[in-house]
């Protein structure tokens, strides 16, 4: 197919050069798709007008994005990536590099502010059901960008080599070693070595400052590729594509330039101004952001007293600690109660089949003669605990998508769901008491309970009839 | 043979076969050298060598820790008392008798000791690999309000006794490692070495 001729641009704004503009542009244009990626992307993509708060949030988070991506070019500039070196050179940084510890300081406080502007973003998604169909692959490119940034913080978490980068590394990887049969030698081929080591620090920052990186903006571009292809959702759930005007566009969609552009730059500043109070007087955020134990360097020798991950974290580490060996009857019952539940209400043939042949075998695994060890449950319900995300779009059998048109099933479900999100947060951080354990083992099944239970629930209520058009 | 005798779903079938076929062969042995060389180096492999531990400083009741292939390993003189402890908290863990492969033959007794004055243990839990912190005083604690001394995970509260054996319901599946060794003399110890002779 031949490319359609492309009309000269048209440029002002700038007085007598406008010729000259006018001519560089066409030059360009007709050469890359310059003009049209501006429509397609902002000047004519089309946003819903009822944008509220929880719209700022994906945004920021690309900012922040840019922001890790600036501070930590320049920190790699002096920063050693040698377990003999590494703690020497951070402080190095933090004391003689000019404006190092400005550097260091923004890229570890815009560690925490990439997941606080990502949980926020994330609680929008699940709040106006933007991970109803057609945005499943939006949600799914989504879900694999807070993965890669899960693994990207954690890689980094090594570098300055400080006892909790050294101890958080030993556990996260030990994970693996849970896993029967391959886990000894995976987790061997991980670090490296036979513990964590010089050879693991080394593969760590080339994981953290280039492999992760790369797939993390791929998947960025694909986020925002499939979000353009087919529309942003807004607080009322409905399509705006449904009713357009005489030429083809959305009634209820603005330009977003310069109308969210404007938006989002307030939000910015907003962020920016809450993002330089910590980053100047806060940096460490009483040791939620960076652990008083990395200051003190790697001891292989000795586990800091109190351990625990960075508070992103803690919600998984909590759900990992709460699976002990008294904790196994508890989840087999709970799985034989939900197969039961499948077997007597569900209505598709398949999944009775499927619940039927697997419900067995997982009890099995959790109680019988061949049972996994505790440990290695702990491992698979923290990982399905963060993989369980990617179900949202199926598990939601709601006729309507946004929270405002769903009954109080739902909204409660969300609120006792971020309730407990915060808890086993908060538990994660604290050292183990029996008492917080069987706090935790609690809030583990309420957290699983709102996912597997959502095809129920969200059928159960009756819903609000969704409105033709946004509301403001 | 003319254009209509071909099997256009054959061809298209055999096509994708050895498309699929050839590339994953081609991805799999593409991808084996760098799957490889995160492997441990040769330099990794040979920095195994067992270790001596002096234990004629140690006082009874006291704990040493010597390095061996980067891991801690604990060198306990037990006392009398805390001996006895190790057979109180016989109900309280969860492999009493040392039937889990957690340490050589020979140290697969009541006390997993050689000499039952002298535990020598690897110091890495058996859950994620976090140094336990001893807690070798027999008093209330506040995870155990009658703890009989041993050690504390405090990663996720994993209790190992005095003879490193793992308390019942913890995160922690095993009792800790007996590393190989032998005693040299009455006051050394050779770490990673077990064999007889010379």
């Amino acid at each position: 197919m031949a490319a359609s001729p492309k009309q000269p641009v048209a440029f002002s704004g700038l007085g007598p050069l406008n010729g000259a503009m006018s001519g560089l542009l066409t030059w360009v244009d007709q050469r890359f798709p310059l003009m049209s990626l501006w429509r397609d992307h902002l000047a004519e993509y089309y946003a819903p007008k009822n944008f509220n708060f929880w719209y700022f949030f994906g945004g920021l988070a690309m900012l922040v994005l840019v922001l890790q991506i600036a501070t930590g070019i320049f920190l790699t500039m002096h920063y050693k990536p040698d377990a003999s070196q590494a703690f020497a050179s951070v402080e190095y940084i933090m004391r003689d590099v000019p404006g190092g510890w400005l550097i260091r300081y923004m890229h570890s406080t815009g560690a925490s502010a990439f997941f606080i502007v990502v949980y926020l973003h994330m609680f929008r998604g699940l709040m106006y059901g933007s991970y109803r169909k057609p945005r499943e692959l939006i949600w799914i490119f989504g879900m694999l960008i807070y993965l890669c940034l899960m693994a990207e913080a954690f890689f980094g978490y090594l570098l300055p080599w400080g006892q909790m980068s050294y101890w958080g590394a030993q556990v996260i990887v030990n994970l693996f070693n849970a896993l029967p049969v391959i886990g000894p030698d995976l987790s061997v081929w991980i670090r490296g070595d036979y513990v964590v080591s010089d050879a693991t620090l080394n593969r760590f920052f080339a994981f953290h400052v280039i492999a992760i990186p790369l797939v993390l903006l791929g998947l960025v571009a694909a986020h925002i590729m499939a979000l353009h292809e087919v529309g942003s959702n807004n607080p009322d759930g409905v399509e705006i594509k449904k009713t357009l005007d005489a030429r083809g566009r959305p009634v209820d969609g603005i330009p977003f330039h310069p109308y969210y552009t404007v938006k989002d730059t307030l939000g910015v500043v907003v962020f920016l101004f809450a993002f330089c109070v910590i980053l100047f007087f806060l940096p460490e955020m009483g040791g939620y952001f960076l652990e008083y134990n990395n200051f003190i360097p790697a001891d292989p020798l000795k586990t800091p007293p109190h351990i625990a991950p960075v508070w992103y974290f803690t919600p998984y580490y909590s759900i990992l600690r709460a699976v002990t060996e008294d904790f196994m009857w508890p989840l087999a019952l709970g799985v034989a109660a939900y197969a039961a539940l499948i077997l007597f209400t569900a209505r598709g043939c398949l999944v009775k089949i499927v619940a039927l042949l697997v419900a067995p075998v997982v009890i099995l695994l959790m109680k019988g003669p061949l049972a996994f060890e505790a440990k290695v449950w702990g491992v698979v319900l923290m990982g399905v605990a963060t993989l369980i995300f990617f179900l949202l779009p199926w598990l939601d059998q709601s006729p309507v998508k946004s929270i405002r048109y769903k009954g109080p099933l739902t909204k409660w479900s969300l609120g006792i769901f971020v309730v407990t999100f915060l808890a086993l947060g908060y538990l994660g951080t604290l050292t183990v008491t029996e008492g917080r354990t069987v706090m935790a083992q609690i809030f583990t099944f309420i957290y699983f309970a709102y996912f597997l239970l959502m095809p129920w629930y969200t059928t159960m209520e009756k819903t609000r009839p969704e409105p033709a058009r946004v509301t403001m | 043979m003319a254009e209509q005798d071909l099997d256009q779903g054959k061809r298209r079938f055999l096509v994708a076969a050895t498309s699929v076929a050839g590339g994953a062969a081609a991805g799999a042995a593409g991808l084996y050298p760098f799957a490889a060389s995160m492997l441990p180096s040769e330099r990794a492999k040979a920095a195994g060598a067992p270790v001596e531990a002096d234990i004629s400083t140690l006082a009874p009741g006291e704990m040493q820790t010597v390095e061996w292939r980067g891991k801690p390993v604990w060198i306990v003189r037990r006392t009398k008392e805390m001996l006895d402890s190790i057979k109180k908290a016989e109900d309280k863990v969860a492999d009493p008798a040392s039937k889990k492969p957690q340490q050589p033959p020979y140290a697969k007794n009541e006390y997993r000791a050689v000499k039952a004055e002298y535990l020598v243990v690897v110091g890495i839990c058996t859950h994620l690999g976090c140094s336990p912190v001893d807690k070798l005083k027999a008093q209330p604690e506040q995870f155990e309000a009658s703890w009989q001394g041993g050690f504390y995970c405090p990663c996720h509260g994993s209790l190992f006794d005095l003879a490193g054996r793992v308390y019942k319901n913890k995160p922690a599946p095993d009792n800790l490692e007996v590393p190989p060794y032998k005693f040299l003399s009455d006051t050394r110890i050779l770490i990673g070495d077990d064999s007889k002779g010379a």
